[in-house]
């Protein structure tokens, strides 16, 4: 069986980007005259909802549910908005980048295919400051898909019209978050809103508003070109479709591979990433990006998709893996990790600025040979306290999720740094 | 005073969005792209033309990591300081930079060269460690590869 590879097939190698002419001699923008000649809104809904579809930013939700709170119809309050979230700002994490730089026209067809679906009015291309050429490309890209008429007023006839804008965002983690990208666009402060009402009722300036990933997005055209039934197929497990998988960290081939869903660790590790570099050991994995539990060796042949992960105890996240080996200390790597959450914390929560803040001085501490006893008692006293449900969005509740699982994993290390008062692993 | 061309950059932006307010963080990104910087006198400027207060605009200015509230020199290094970097050597290009340029984090080399910066994960993750120079991005590096970038900045 050769392997389909929707998502990447068309990216040029020499790490050029596919432009216009090159996207529609691979049947580009044929998903789009598809749907507004044969398919209603509904349809296309229908179509990505029973193509079991979940979000590729890391949380998971189906997006045909996502899509079907929409309000629809001649009552729906106007303008209704799309938004494409390429804020790829999760450490370990370099998937959307690639789908930007090398297939910008792949994002905006399944955009535009999104908004339709939606009855939306107004696109943006919400993106990060520093991927300057992802902006590049995605702004060269969306001038020639309004030349060809796929955007602006009355697209290929169709009486369906789209605007489409692209922006670049001045940097801050939690302008990944749906609701901290909205207040962004809005020119605010990315903090988070409350839940409900859902963006999908009240989104951007209080209209509906859908935010997808840029792989989510990206798989749009080929679902509606192949039909539900295909994107099934391309799956080893029951969630749907291929995943870009990465791997980062010692071993011998770090990089980026768009693989059938369900893909185990081991092969992703071994076949892929070819191993561990010479001398060391595998000891585990942030599976999905810097907010995800630890997976540990018992784990390689855990199918990477986002029910298996999670009954593992972490979560598929955005698929791309940071390894730790035996020679690089788990505490400091932890230590890094929630120094970045602490630093971007936006500061709205209590649990989240204060006890990020309090974890990050514990596990430096330990790092300067100043470790206490009862300091670990405290660390797992915070990240049960960074729990969802106790902030307004999920970076505190992320950023638990590796100290708890470093603690429950490597806890020797750990406790071996307070009784040696130094990192055994001496690696600075 | 906003210049014509950075007035006229910002109006382009008005167009896309429904509110003023909503161009602010576009708007202080042009300005800090002809000088370098936002200063004070800027914020109030482009306060005037958005019909934003000082007070609301600098509370979005100091959020963003991209957008300078300090002068900074004419190139502007940004060493990623996040996970996959850390494991395969940010420690060890940090202190070659420091040493190299003699300033910490934060600061501006005496010559007024170079700025250096901290950032979080550059999703560059497969070319760790990795930076940006003025914005253009460097992986796989080592003290000598370091060395030879800093000697081609103009």
């Amino acid at each position: 069986m050769t392997l389909e590879k929707p998502l990447t097939k068309d990216i040029p190698a020499d790490g050029r980007a596919l432009d216009l002419g090159g996207y529609e001699r691979v049947g580009g923008y044929q998903a789009l005259r598809k749907a507004l000649r044969d398919m209603t809104p509904q349809k296309v809904q229908e179509e990505v909802k029973n193509s079991g579809l979940r979000g590729r930013g890391g949380a998971g939700f189906s997006t045909g549910l996502k899509w079907s709170f929409t309000p629809m119809g001649a009552d729906a309050p106007r303008p209704k908005y799309v938004i494409a979230n390429a804020d790829e700002m999760e450490p370990g994490t370099f998937k959307d980048r690639h789908l930007m730089e090398g297939n910008p026209h792949q994002l905006i067809e399944g955009l535009i295919l999104t908004a339709y679906a939606n009855q939306a009015d107004i696109a943006y291309i919400f993106i990060r400051g520093e991927y300057k050429f992802s902006e590049e490309r995605l702004a060269r890209a969306v001038t020639e898909a309004y030349a060809a008429g796929y955007l602006g007023k009355n697209i290929l006839g169709s009486g369906y019209g789209l605007e489409m804008y692209l922006h670049v965002s001045a940097g801050r983690y939690m302008c990944g978050e749906e609701t901290g990208l909205l207040n962004a666009l809005e020119g605010k402060r990315a903090n988070p809103r409350a839940k409900p009402p859902f963006p999908q009722v009240s989104g951007l300036w209080g209209k509906p508003t859908i935010v997808n990933n840029v792989e989510t997005l990206a798989n749009v055209p080929h679902i509606i070109n192949h039909g539900a039934a295909w994107f099934q197929s391309l799956s080893h497990t029951k969630d749907a479709g291929t995943k870009l998988y990465g791997a980062s960290g010692k071993v011998k081939r770090p990089g980026l591979w768009e693989l059938p869903m369900g893909t185990t660790m081991r092969e992703i590790l071994e076949e892929h990433a070819g191993g561990m570099r010479e001398g060391l050991e595998f000891r585990g994995a942030l599976p999905g990006g810097a907010s995800t539990d630890f997976l540990v060796p018992q784990h390689l042949d855990v199918p990477m998709d986002f029910t298996e992960v999670q009954q593992a105890g972490s979560r598929l996240g955005t698929g791309t893996m940071v390894v730790l080996d035996d020679k690089t200390c788990p505490v400091g790597m932890v230590s890094n990790l929630i120094h970045f959450f602490a630093q971007e914390s936006c500061g709205w929560c209590t649990p989240c600025w204060s006890g990020l803040n309090w974890a990050k001085q514990i596990l430096k501490a330990l790092e300067d040979g100043e470790g206490k006893s009862g300091d670990l008692e405290k660390l797992e006293f915070q990240a049960k306290f960074w729990a969802p449900g106790h902030t307004f969005c999920a970076l505190a509740p992320g950023a638990a999720e590796p100290l708890q699982s470093a603690l429950k994993y490597f806890r020797d290390d750990f406790e071996r740094h307070i009784q040696d008062q130094c990192c055994a692993f001496q690696r600075r | 005073m906003l210049t014509t061309e950075e007035r006229q950059e910002i109006e382009v932006e008005m167009a896309r969005y429904p509110t003023r307010e909503a161009v602010c963080i576009d708007a202080m990104k042009i300005v800090q792209r002809h000088r370098g910087w936002v200063s004070d006198e800027s914020i109030r400027d482009i306060g005037e033309l958005l019909q934003m207060s000082s007070a609301d605009l600098d509370g979005v200015a100091t959020f963003y990591n991209l957008i300078f509230r300090k002068p900074v020199s004419p190139h502007v290094i940004m060493l990623c300081d996040s996970v996959s970097c850390w494991i395969m050597g940010y420690d060890r290009i940090r202190e070659h930079l420091t040493a190299r340029l003699g300033i910490q984090f934060g600061e501006t080399t005496a010559d007024n060269r170079f700025t250096l910066l901290p950032i979080v994960c550059l999703g560059a993750c497969e070319r760790a460690p990795a930076m940006t120079i003025d914005n253009d991005l460097y992986g796989n590096l080592d003290p000598a590869s370091v060395d030879r970038l800093l000697e081609g900045c103009k």
